[in-house]
């Protein structure tokens, strides 16, 4: 049993699949609680797979190979280590809670959860996948499912950003499809074997090309492979200036999908990166960094802060704060400290905890009040003093107040990003000033104040949404006491990985 | 193995079954009352040929009829996929409400009389015989469009299809010319030997193949050939459109590489050719494969009609598959071998999608298709979403390995630009197949889209075509091994 557990937590949801769509259409409870069975194993497992991890070994764990296309060296490769461990435990409890934030789906419910547990499978595969092929297999297969998701179950403009994601993100990864033949084609013997491949990334050419505009800016085969392999990534991060699918998907998304969207779909970028540019293109890594991570990064801060303040819909403020958290993480693992790098993780993971909050927060009242407009509201603490707490907790956790977990994953950031990055640090560090802000002035506007005369007997957040919500809270509390849980997870593999690209910066 | 006429007949079982049928049915067509019966009998006849062909398949191969076509598994190859073409558009007409219209017996017979002309066209190795079977396939076709009695644009379809295709032949005939007059020979292995060693001007020979290709290219519809075929396609009744888009495509394929790899290259170490040296090829085969993808992607932006679309979107798979001559190696034969089987799959599934909404609907706008999936039509939608999303090259769609494989042969061999332009262009492509995905399932249907019923024997098909496509897309092994076999050429 537990010498497939990554194959079972990627394959039940599938298998949950083929289930829900045998199921009678009319029965939409039965499918429901199907649909929530399918994701409680994988829950489960990944409770199990958090207690047996190793958190001082660097190296793969749980993996299991089997030749698929030995003709082209293809294979089934699965595994965990410290950069992919923290994103399984959070993909298993996010696709289980964002089931019951699913609950009041009413049109084409089959079709609903048998795309949603199918999107579950893909992302699962996407983080455990160590075959450079099956890699790119489960990264298209999410982009359909969520493709029909935003499209048929989505807001007023949701034809529209269904097909701006989709052509987005199939932009992206289609670059990713030409890097990953470029280096199977260097590779010798041809592979597409992940670990292989960074076992031989020095054969990766640095020597400028003799083309323009390479030659001018002194790449390599390996840088121009890297960038590649980035704007892949960077789109679904998303960097600017590639973040506008962002705002309309998440607008447009229902809920239990905003969440998906922006808790797992986002860190599918970092997590890239991560696993695929900083190991197996080292040196691109190091000539890079400062320009495509480091500022970048820090521009996402500012730019998604502004953006953030500016909005007027409940949603897309969430969405651009998404936009500006993740700049943390770009900064934070360019860095190349263990502080940095680790903040960077550790902020991917409280980041999906955080903003899955609070788009369940946004939906409670969008499910009410049926609009998201933050002038609309006001006083709603009076009304729903309970739903404003958990509220709260989000909010602040998002703002990063000392004693929930966004607090410890900024703060290593900086101290981190400020030891190579002084300059940078300090316009990031302005950056926490806005976001405390514009979430200061949405708690302002949406909960304190005169009660708005419309919503006066607007019901009290409800128990399935409690339920949703309570877990990714208690989470935010402890790890924002005990970081620990998850940094003694990561640390030992982002050493290493700090270690492949520190010789050779320059 | 050289052999003459009589002991010829010994490896043309699937030809003289294929003949036999469709004399047996212009007969049968006399005394027959039930009309739909004559289809059948057809598909029986291809049955045949087919286990004929595979009978054949791996045999060591030689030359026919005093080198007029030859035996290998090159042509088996494309006469299994003209037969599969054949048996499954026989199967798509008889679920047409739009043939039920037209004498069976007659369209029987022409679709067949294609198809052995397309047996004819894989296997010639003489620029007679090539030009003879090109004929053959033409006019079958010109009438097969222009089928629809009654039916303005099928007759102006029919009409543009003979006037472009005159052109073209003439054109390409003109270029046989030349290299006759060059090389003092018709035969492909004369040919061969004539201009290997010799030192003939390399003007002349690049001008010749650029007619010649004009010929080929009108079939397999590449720029700057393609004009013809989205009037032809939204005209001719839609069985007939999806065995012109897949079989003659095909074809033309066939007697292309035919011509330019065996008879014009030298296969060299590691499974590259050699062409003949000192003309400019790969460079302009690259040119128009960039060209026919972009043109073919762009002009399917913005149309209205689902045939017409699908058109443009032939043009720019045309464009796709050219890549895999541009490398001049195995790899590229391969890559388009195997897409051309993907192609087929998932192509006719799209086109049968078509029948069953025109079958209900009398209509093939885009439009017609608003809501499809919440009109009792929910399979049938969710199979033409599998078969457009693997037209886009989307994992784990058979599509995507197709186009896997033509990307990797052009990387392997670093041709990046034609890599880089080719993945551009299958963004674009996402643009309009997902927009009819967006009419299908996106919108809802409004209160005049009626219901959209499925006969039993479409839906049969269909499930076999949306099953291939999803079991190509993770299972493709036994494919690959197939094409690699099928990339036996018989030289001498």
């Amino acid at each position: 049993m537990t010498d497939h557990v990554l194959t079972y937590m990627t394959f039940f949801p599938m298998a949950g699949m083929i289930v829900v769509l045998l199921l009678p259409s009319a029965r939409h409870n039965l499918i429901r609680w199907t649909s929530a069975a399918f994701t409680v194993p994988p829950l489960l497992l990944a409770v199990w797979l958090f207690r047996n991890f190793d958190g001082a070994n660097p190296g793969l764990q749980f993996k299991e190979h089997f030749d698929w296309i030995p003709a082209y060296n293809i294979s089934y490769f699965v595994g965990v280590d410290g950069i992919s461990i923290s994103m399984v435990l959070l993909t298993a409890l996010l696709s289980f809670l964002c089931i019951f934030a699913s609950w009041g789906i009413e049109k084409g419910v089959k079709g609903y959860f048998a795309l949603f547990l199918l999107l579950d499978a893909g992302m699962m595969g996407v983080f455990v996948a160590l075959d450079f092929f099956l890699f790119y297999i489960f990264w298209e297969l999410m982009l359909l499912p969520m493709y029909f998701l935003i499209g048929i179950w989505g807001g007023p403009r949701r034809e529209y950003a269904a097909i701006k994601f989709f052509l987005y993100t199939l932009f992206g990864s289609v670059l990713m499809l030409l890097a990953i033949l470029a280096l199977y084609f260097t590779s010798e013997p041809r592979t597409f074997d992940m670990t292989e491949l960074i076992a031989r990334s020095s054969n990766y050419g640095t020597t400028p090309l003799a083309m323009w505009p390479f030659d001018r800016l002194g790449w390599g085969f390996q840088h121009v492979v890297w960038m590649a392999l980035f704007i892949g990534f960077a789109i679904k991060i998303p960097a600017f200036p590639f973040h506008t699918w962002l705002p309309d998907a998440h607008v447009e998304a229902p809920t239990a999908i905003s969440v998906i969207l922006a808790g797992i779909l986002l860190k599918m970028g970092t997590y890239g990166i991560l696993r695929i540019n900083f190991p197996m293109l080292p040196q691109a890594t190091a000539d890079l960094a400062f320009v495509f991570l480091a500022a970048l990064g820090t521009w996402n801060i500012i730019y998604g802060a502004l953006c953030a303040m500016a909005q007027k819909d409940f949603k897309k403020l969430v969405a651009y704060s998404s936009v500006s958290h993740m700049g943390y993480v770009m900064l934070g693992m360019a860095s190349f400290t263990p502080y940095g790098i680790s903040g960077a993780v550790l902020q991917m993971f409280n980041h999906g905890i955080i903003t899955g909050m609070l788009f369940l927060m946004v939906g409670v009242i969008y499910d009410r009040a049926h609009h998201r407009d933050i002038e609309g509201f006001g006083g709603l603490a009076a009304v729903m003093p309970v739903y404003t707490g958990v509220s709260a907790l989000a909010i602040f956790a998002s703002m990063g107040l000392p004693g929930l977990s966004g607090f410890i994953s900024e703060v290593l950031v900086l101290l981190g990003s400020w030891q190579k990055y002084p300059i940078l640090t300090v316009f990031a560090a302005t950056g926490v000033i806005l976001t405390a802000g514009y979430l200061l002035w949405t708690i302002q506007r949406v909960y304190l104040g005169a009660t708005n005369e419309k919503y006066k007997t607007m019901p009290e957040i409800n128990a399935r949404e409690l339920f949703t919500m309570i877990p990714l809270g208690v989470i935010v509390i402890i790890v924002g006491v005990y970081p620990s849980v998850v940094l003694d997870l990561v640390r030992a593999s982002l050493d290493q990985l700090n270690q492949v690209v520190i010789p050779h910066l320059g | 193995m050289d052999l003459g006429n009589l002991a010829s007949l010994d490896f043309f079982y699937p030809e003289t079954i294929l003949t036999a049928t469709i004399l047996g049915v212009i007969v049968l067509d006399l005394v027959v009352k039930n009309k739909k019966a004559l289809g059948i009998i057809s598909i029986a006849g291809c049955l045949l040929s087919l286990w004929a062909t595979l009978e054949l398949y791996g045999v060591p191969g030689g030359w026919l009829f005093h080198r007029m076509t030859v035996l290998d598994n090159f042509s088996l190859f494309f006469k299994i996929v003209a037969l599969v073409a054949a048996i499954l558009v026989l199967w798509m007409s008889y679920n047409s409400r739009e043939i039920d219209r037209v004498h069976q017996g007659e369209y029987s017979t022409l679709l067949l009389t294609s198809t052995l002309g397309m047996f004819f066209m894989a296997s010639s190795t003489n620029l007679l015989m090539a030009y003879l079977s090109l004929e053959l396939v033409s006019i079958t076709s010109y009438i097969l469009t222009g089928f629809l009695p009654h039916n303005r644009r099928s007759s102006e379809a029919a009409l543009k299809y003979l006037i472009y295709g005159g052109v073209a032949s003439g054109t390409m005939i003109y270029g046989m010319s030349w290299v006759f007059g060059i090389a003092g020979t018709l035969d492909y292995a004369g040919i061969h030997a004539a201009l290997m060693q010799s030192d003939a001007n390399r003007t002349a020979l690049f001008i010749a193949f650029v007619f010649i290709l004009a010929g080929f290219g009108y079939k397999i519809v590449f720029a700057p050939f393609h004009m013809w075929s989205p009037d032809v396609y939204q005209g001719a009744p839609t069985p007939v459109t999806a065995f012109l888009s897949v079989g003659s495509n095909a074809a033309g394929v066939a007697i292309l590489i035919r011509f330019f790899f065996p008879a014009l290259s030298q296969l060299g170490e590691g499974g590259n050719w050699m062409f003949l040296s000192r003309v400019e090829w790969p460079q302009f085969l690259l040119m128009v494969s960039m060209v026919t993808m972009t043109l073919g992607n762009l002009s399917a932006l913005n149309q209205q009609n689902v045939k017409r679309m699908l058109a443009y979107s032939g043009i720019a798979h045309a464009g796709y598959m050219l890549m895999g001559l541009v490398v001049l190696n195995n790899d590229g034969l391969q890559a388009m071998l195997f897409y051309i089987v993907v192609y087929l799959i998932m192509n006719l599934g799209a086109f049968l999608v078509v029948v069953v909404v025109a079958n209900a609907t009398g209509r093939e706008d885009i439009d017609d298709y608003r809501g499809l999936a919440w009109r009792g039509a929910a399979v049938p939608a969710v199979c033409m979403a599998v078969f457009l999303f693997s037209l886009t090259g989307l994992p784990p769609l058979a599509g995507f390995m197709g186009k896997f494989f033509l990307f990797a042969a052009v990387i392997k061999q670093q041709f990046y630009l034609l890599a880089v332009v080719a993945v551009l262009n299958s963004v674009v492509s996402l643009y309009y197949y997902a927009r009819l995905v967006k009419v299908m399932f996106l919108d809802f249907p409004e209160a005049s889209d009626g219901e959209v019923p499925m006969d039993a024997g479409a839906a049969v098909l269909l499930g076999l075509l949306c099953g291939m496509t999803l079991v190509f897309g993770v299972y493709w092994g036994p494919l690959v091994a197939f094409t690699n076999n099928s990339l036996r050429f018989f030289v001498k």
